[in-house]
């Protein structure tokens, strides 16, 4: 059957540079000496460590909890001892740490106790958070939560599941040496995903400069017998393989601003993302490994099944790095950003680790003036105006750059691509993003303390007016109490001012006050030291020894004066 | 001639009358003047500014008694904000009222607390919790880091400390480019 495909705005034609690296197949990595696993390594909440240093953890053992709404586990990638439990520096442009779990190997490798669930008995909830605790998250680079986008839209069920194995960043070959070996292993997992979205059919874009992988997931339909599921061959256009550009051209639909492709019945996972839920849900194994290509300035550019936490430096030395080598990039060179360091670890949105020289890339021409020329808008994706978010991003008109949609850029760089000009846009519009957010950040937290200080307000307000009506209430009863008791201080009243001849004050008053006065001198009848109870034997009885010393001291003193305390 | 007077009566009284019902029916409450200035103030209720909190402060600017100046926690860009909305020329931060400081929090030092509860009292924002003799401490995501805390302390044992950078926060930088001088 010939599917009708559909074109999506835009994209740009960059050289690919896929071939040297889909030569050899997926490579192992011996052990490292050290595994650093980020704690946080997914959209979302931060998961909290669930190790100490010193710790003993076997391969795939939890070693981060999922923690809120949103929020993905982290296991360990093998068997050894936690060293530690500390910040170390993160695979991000900002050169910043993070908390992160440092392992050392102990060369077993050996698996911990495993459970697995049958996805089409349980409760589809279970079966959500247990890929939740095993870790699964959208491998395409995105890194969101996979658990939560496994839900079927408000209709119950979906109409199309896409698979995105297009790929279409140059140099990233992981998920096309994935789609050729582990074809029949990846189709089970989107049958399960298949069956918890209850989705009426299956769409497997795959880039059409990737025959082969065309090939091994279509004989891998077929041997399976599933029917409603299609290895679709899509032309090769970057940026194919965004999920928004695939969905349109798989599907013909497009996702407008501010909605989701669930609410059209569609769904996009990546290919990576399916063969980790097929080891979690087959062998109950969490996302421990992910296939890295290592390409760009080395001898033999090829994919890696890379535990989670390798020292990046340990798995391009395998692929004979060139002596001229000054950066590692993370992704492609279309979306990807320069690493601070070489020994930062494999993370789980690290597709690529992309090695770089100043003659593989040379410094970008200087930023020459816009001339409006329209070739960023001909080229953008998503149908934007990069000239215009451009000229108020550069500007800091940050509300003017988000009425031209900045937060539907997806940064896939066709725009920086095709810019006579040299203008790094997209560096613009992270810029911008990230201002934008820090502002909302502020706002937030200025209108949290708003509240709580009018709560505060308010708060003593309240306090004030209670404390002013226990007195009073208490005053009154009181009163009441000495007028039940007034026929015997009446009697006595005559004789009381006459020793203080102060005839003005209230009788009523009067006994008010010696009401309290009577009240003092109870409390201090009954007030003792009270931190002493607790004392040892042997300082009660020195407390002891000390007041009957003071006791024979004073004897000779006035009885009420107090013994020696105010001098 | 009669009749023309009649009528501009009419229309008259029929207008103010509906002018009248208007201005009853539709009464705005407070000013919205000071609820703008007050949504852009920081809400850190300092009182640097010489005002007992942002309100208070927003209500002075409203009615032309305080300048636009006097917000250290708001800084320049506060200062800018302020005088977009208000039309007004901008100036740079009023020295008599502080200085312009990176945000921060305020920690105490579970050493040295005596468990006086003075701060306690002192926090706008309820920050701090504790009771009579037993340990203070402060509850770093509502610390506004308005300092109200650190003079009533009798044994100093809280100290500001900057608000350090994660992952989550960064920034991506404004791009600037290195610009070689021609030989």
């Amino acid at each position: 059957m010939l599917r009708k495909l559909f074109k999506f705005h835009g994209g740009v034609k960059p050289q690919t540079n896929k071939t040297e690296s889909t030569t050899a197949p997926i490579g192992q990595v011996p052990l490292p000496d050290r595994l650093v696993i980020p704690l946080h390594q997914a959209v979302g909440g931060h998961p909290r460590p669930l190790v100490a240093p010193g710790d003993k953890v076997f391969k795939g053992q939890r070693i981060g909890g999922a923690d809120g709404n949103l929020s993905s586990a982290v296991h360990a990638s093998t068997s050894g001892i936690v060293r530690d439990v500390a910040p170390a520096l993160m695979p991000h442009t900002s050169g910043l740490e993070a908390l992160s779990v440092i392992i050392e190997p102990d060369g077993d490798d050996a698996w911990g106790q495993l459970d697995t669930i049958n996805f089409r008995s349980a409760p589809p909830d279970e079966v959500r958070d247990y890929l939740r605790d095993a870790g699964v998250v959208g491998l395409g680079g995105a890194v969101f939560p996979s658990y939560a986008k496994l839900k079927p839209g408000k209709e119950g069920r979906l109409k199309t599941l896409v698979i995105n194995g297009a790929e279409c960043e140059p140099f990233i070959t992981c998920d096309d040496l994935l789609m050729r070996e582990r074809a029949p292993e990846m189709l089970k997992g989107i049958i399960a995903m298949r069956h918890m979205l209850q989705a009426e059919e299956v769409l497997i874009g795959i880039e059409d400069n990737k025959p082969e992988a065309v090939a091994a997931v279509q004989a891998a339909i077929a041997a399976s017998g599933e029917t409603g599921i299609e290895a679709v061959a899509i032309p090769t256009r970057y940026p194919a393989g965004g999920a928004k550009q695939l969905i349109r051209v798989l599907t013909g639909i497009e996702v407008p601003h501010g909605r989701r492709s669930t609410d059209f019945g569609v769904q996009c996972f990546n290919v990576g993302t399916a063969f980790s839920i097929y080891e979690a849900l087959e062998f109950g194994r969490p996302l421990i490994s992910r296939v890295v290509t290592v390409a760009g300035n080395v001898n033999a550019p090829r994919n890696y099944d890379v535990l989670i936490g390798t020292p990046m430096d340990h798995l391009v030395r395998l692929a004979g790095p060139r002596a001229d080598t000054d950066r590692y990039i993370m992704g492609g060179p279309m979306m990807g950003v320069r690493l601070p360091r070489f020994d930062v670890p494999v993370v789980k949105a690290t597709n690529c680790i992309l090695v770089g020289s100043a003659a593989l890339f040379p410094a970008p021409a200087p930023e020459m003036p816009c001339i409006r020329c329209g070739e960023c808008a001909k080229a953008c994706p998503a149908d934007l105006a990069p000239f215009e978010m451009y000229w108020f991003s550069r500007a800091k008109n940050f509300g003017k750059a988000q009425e031209y949609h900045l937060f539907d850029c997806i940064e896939c760089g066709c725009c920086s691509f095709v810019c006579p000009s040299h203008i790094p846009l997209v560096d613009y519009f992270r810029f911008s993003k990230s201002e934008i957010w820090a502002r909302e950040r502020e706002k937030e937290a200025a209108d949290a303390a708003r509240d709580r200080f009018e709560f505060k307000n308010y708060r003593q307000e309240r306090e004030k007016q209670e404390k002013a009506e226990k007195l009073a209430a208490k005053a009154a009863a009181t009163r009441e109490k000495v007028a039940a008791e007034g026929a015997a201080p009446a009697a006595d009243a005559p004789s009381a001012p006459a020793a203080k001849p102060k005839p003005s004050v209230d009788p009523a008053k009067l006994a008010l006050i010696e009401a309290a006065m009577e009240k003092a001198r109870q409390q201090k009848a009954q007030a003792a030291p009270k931190n002493t109870e607790v004392a040892a034997p042997e300082i009660k009885a020195e407390m002891a020894a000390i007041d009957a010393r003071r006791e024979a001291a004073g004897a000779d003193k006035p009885a009420d004066a107090p013994p020696a305390s105010g001098a | 001639m009669l009749t023309a007077l009649l009528v501009m009566t009419g229309i008259a009284l029929v207008l103010g009358a509906l002018l009248g019902f208007a201005s009853i029916k539709f009464k705005v409450e407070g000013d919205p003047l000071v609820d703008k200035i007050d949504a852009i103030l920081p809400q850190t209720q300092c009182g640097q500014c010489g005002f007992p909190g942002c309100r208070p402060y927003a209500t002075a600017i409203a009615g032309g008694e305080a300048e636009i100046n006097q917000c250290p926690p708001g800084g320049e860009e506060g200062i800018r904000k302020l005088a977009d909305l208000l039309g007004r020329e901008f100036k740079p931060l009023s020295e008599e009222h502080g200085v312009e400081k990176p945000k921060s929090v305020a920690v105490i030092d579970e050493q040295t607390c005596i468990g006086c509860t003075l701060c306690i009292q002192a926090c706008p924002v309820d920050a701090i919790v504790g009771a009579a003799k037993q340990l203070h401490t402060i509850i770093a995501s509502e610390c506004t880091g308005c300092e109200l805390c650190l003079a009533p302390c009798p044994v100093d044992c809280i100290v500001m400390e900057p608000i350090a950078e994660t992952v989550d926060t960064w920034k991506w930088r404004y791009p600037v480019f290195e610009i070689k001088a021609a030989a």
